[in-house]
């Protein structure tokens, strides 16, 4: 028994080596490297300077703001989705667009939010006039929910479908308004999918430079994309290391935060 | 009733927005204007430019070789992963592998890549064909362990004792008992794989360095570059593609559940 179970254990042990332990080992140890090669402190200090703190403050907020905006829309439509008669097939729909290419997805919005795309032809013909959309906060946020939004729907819709229908109908019996049912009962009792939701959009909302690359143009800038100039463009490789440190732990933070499931 | 049709509205809003920019896609990719709007005429000029660009379908065989070749090797590494989580008898020892594991899934993809950038650097290995497949099947392996460690812990451990009881070694406990009752999960794992592998955009990004390229990679630096129709022409091409792997993923795990319910009886 015992040198079977090594057999297996080995190659995976080997891979978790390689794979998990050694990548973030590295990230931590180039940290400590300036672009020279000299050992340093600097990049943590730099980090701390305003420029890099606005940066993460913005960044946390674009991601709190695409977090929020998803909740608010997916949360409706999967209890609605729950209420529906072929909800496996309508929820299978919900997915579907998740395995279109994100890229292609985010190539379909420079159409859309062009100048002369759908999103303008729509402003026009209700009065409002032709509006810059592309390159713009707003743009980035819109087109953020909108690849989010799925991620959000189906943790909170597994969490409705294990709700026991029985406390709605005794809290309903026992006097309570609709929207005490909800937020006495229903809410805090999908309150695990609501996590898991928020844990499976806000780190990526930090950390995707594709989108605000494309959408944003430069004005977004999130960690993502810091990482990703640093380590890229700039070939900073110790000050893209040293952000990705601090995604790391903020990653760490928001899972133990949303964690605690079963 | 009137709530409800509400609801439905709501639900109908939600479905136009989510579906409005593939639509959007596929149907200006027979757009014979050249743009994403105003809407000229038909062509199919977009599609034979994209069956006539050589570089385009080289990119689109290496990403289905890379896809392929990583599902298949984090596979076997990930159902190897599985069974190594399962035999460990330590509840602790379990969770510190199951945790271990996980730290990959929930990685933003920046993490990741620029980590193996690091790492393959450091290890000499040249960045292009083999760096891809390696951070694909690395990135892969965790996401198979998921899929097949339920099926693993669905099956009565009893099983295994009266095999060996039978007189099997484990050779035969492994590829007789164990393998066919979690055939399902392994089918899950390797779509799993594949579709994370076909759609990987930013770890990619990072580790391909240049004269190797991948289909989201060159879709980026297409579309950095402004509206080109043929990309719209191959995301019609590759949303077919999708559909056909969903519904394959979809009779499989059908199949699996149903000789599953077999299994049961």
């Amino acid at each position: 028994m015992n040198s079977v179970r090594n057999v297996y254990l080995f190659p995976y042990v080997v891979w978790i080596v390689l794979c998990v332990v050694a990548p973030i080992a590295l990230i931590v140890y180039d940290s400590f490297f300036d672009i020279e090669g000299h050992w340093t402190l600097e990049n943590y200090e730099k980090f701390f300077t305003p420029v890099y703190l606005k940066m993460t403050l913005s960044s946390f907020w674009y991601a709190f703001l695409i977090t929020l905006f998803s909740l608010l829309i997916a949360y409706p439509t999967a209890y609605l989705l729950t209420k529906t008669k072929h909800k496996q097939l309508w929820l299978l729909m919900i997915i579907l667009p998740t395995w279109v290419n994100l890229l292609l997805k985010v190539y379909a919005f420079l159409g859309i939010f062009g100048t002369f795309g759908l999103a303008n032809a729509v402003l026009n013909a209700i009065g409002v006039g032709t509006k810059q959309l592309l390159f713009t906060d707003f743009s980035f946020v819109f087109v953020s929910v909108y690849i989010f939004i799925p991620f959000m729907v189906l943790p909170i819709f597994n969490a409705l479908e294990e709700l026991n229908p029985s406390l709605v109908d005794a809290a309903r019996d026992l006097g309570a308004s609709a929207w005490t049912t909800f937020r006495r009962v229903v809410f805090p009792l999908t309150l695990d999918g609501v996590k898991a939701g928020c844990q499976a959009v806000f780190i990526p909302a930090l950390s995707l430079f594709m989108i605000t690359r494309l959408i944003a143009g430069n004005r977004v800038i999130t960690l993502g994309t810091a990482i990703e100039e640093h380590f890229l463009v700039t070939q900073d490789w110790g000050m893209g290391a040293t952000i990705a440190v601090f995604l790391i732990m903020i990653m760490a933070f928001v899972v133990v935060l949303t964690g605690n499931r079963r | 009733m009137r709530r409800l049709t509400w609801g439905n509205a709501y639900l109908l809003i939600v479905f136009i927005i989510l579906y409005t920019p593939i639509v959007y896609l596929l149907v200006y990719s027979f757009n014979s204007g050249g743009t994403m709007h105003h809407f000229q005429g038909f062509t199919l000029e977009w599609y034979k430019e994209v069956f006539q660009d050589t570089r385009l379908l080289m990119i689109v065989l290496n990403t289905l070789i890379v896809a392929l070749l990583s599902a298949l090797i984090s596979t076997v590494l990930g159902v190897i992963g599985a069974l190594a989580i399962y035999y460990v008898k330590s509840r602790q020892v379990k969770n510190t592998l199951l945790t271990f594991n996980n730290v990959l899934i929930v990685s933003p993809d920046v993490i990741i890549g620029a980590s193996f950038l690091i790492l393959f650097t450091l290890a000499g290995i040249k960045l292009g064909f083999v760096s891809v497949l390696l951070s694909h099947i690395a990135f892969s392996v965790p996401i198979v362990v998921l899929m097949v460690l339920p099926k693993l812990q669905e099956m009565s451990p009893t099983w295994i004792d009266a095999a060996r009881d039978l007189g099997a070694n484990e050779w035969h406990i492994l590829t007789k008992v164990i393998l066919p009752f979690i055939t399902p999960g392994i089918f899950a794992g390797f779509f799993m794989a594949l579709t994370y592998s076909l759609d990987d955009f930013a770890v990619t990004f990072f580790v391909t360095g240049n004269g190797f390229s991948t289909l989201s990679v060159e879709i980026y630096s297409r579309a950095r570059q402004g509206i080109s129709l043929s990309i719209n022409a191959l995301s019609t091409l590759l949303f077919l593609l999708t559909i056909f792997l969903v519904a394959g993923y979809y009779w499989i795990s059908q199949k699996g559940s149903r000789l599953y319910g077999m299994w049961k009886k």
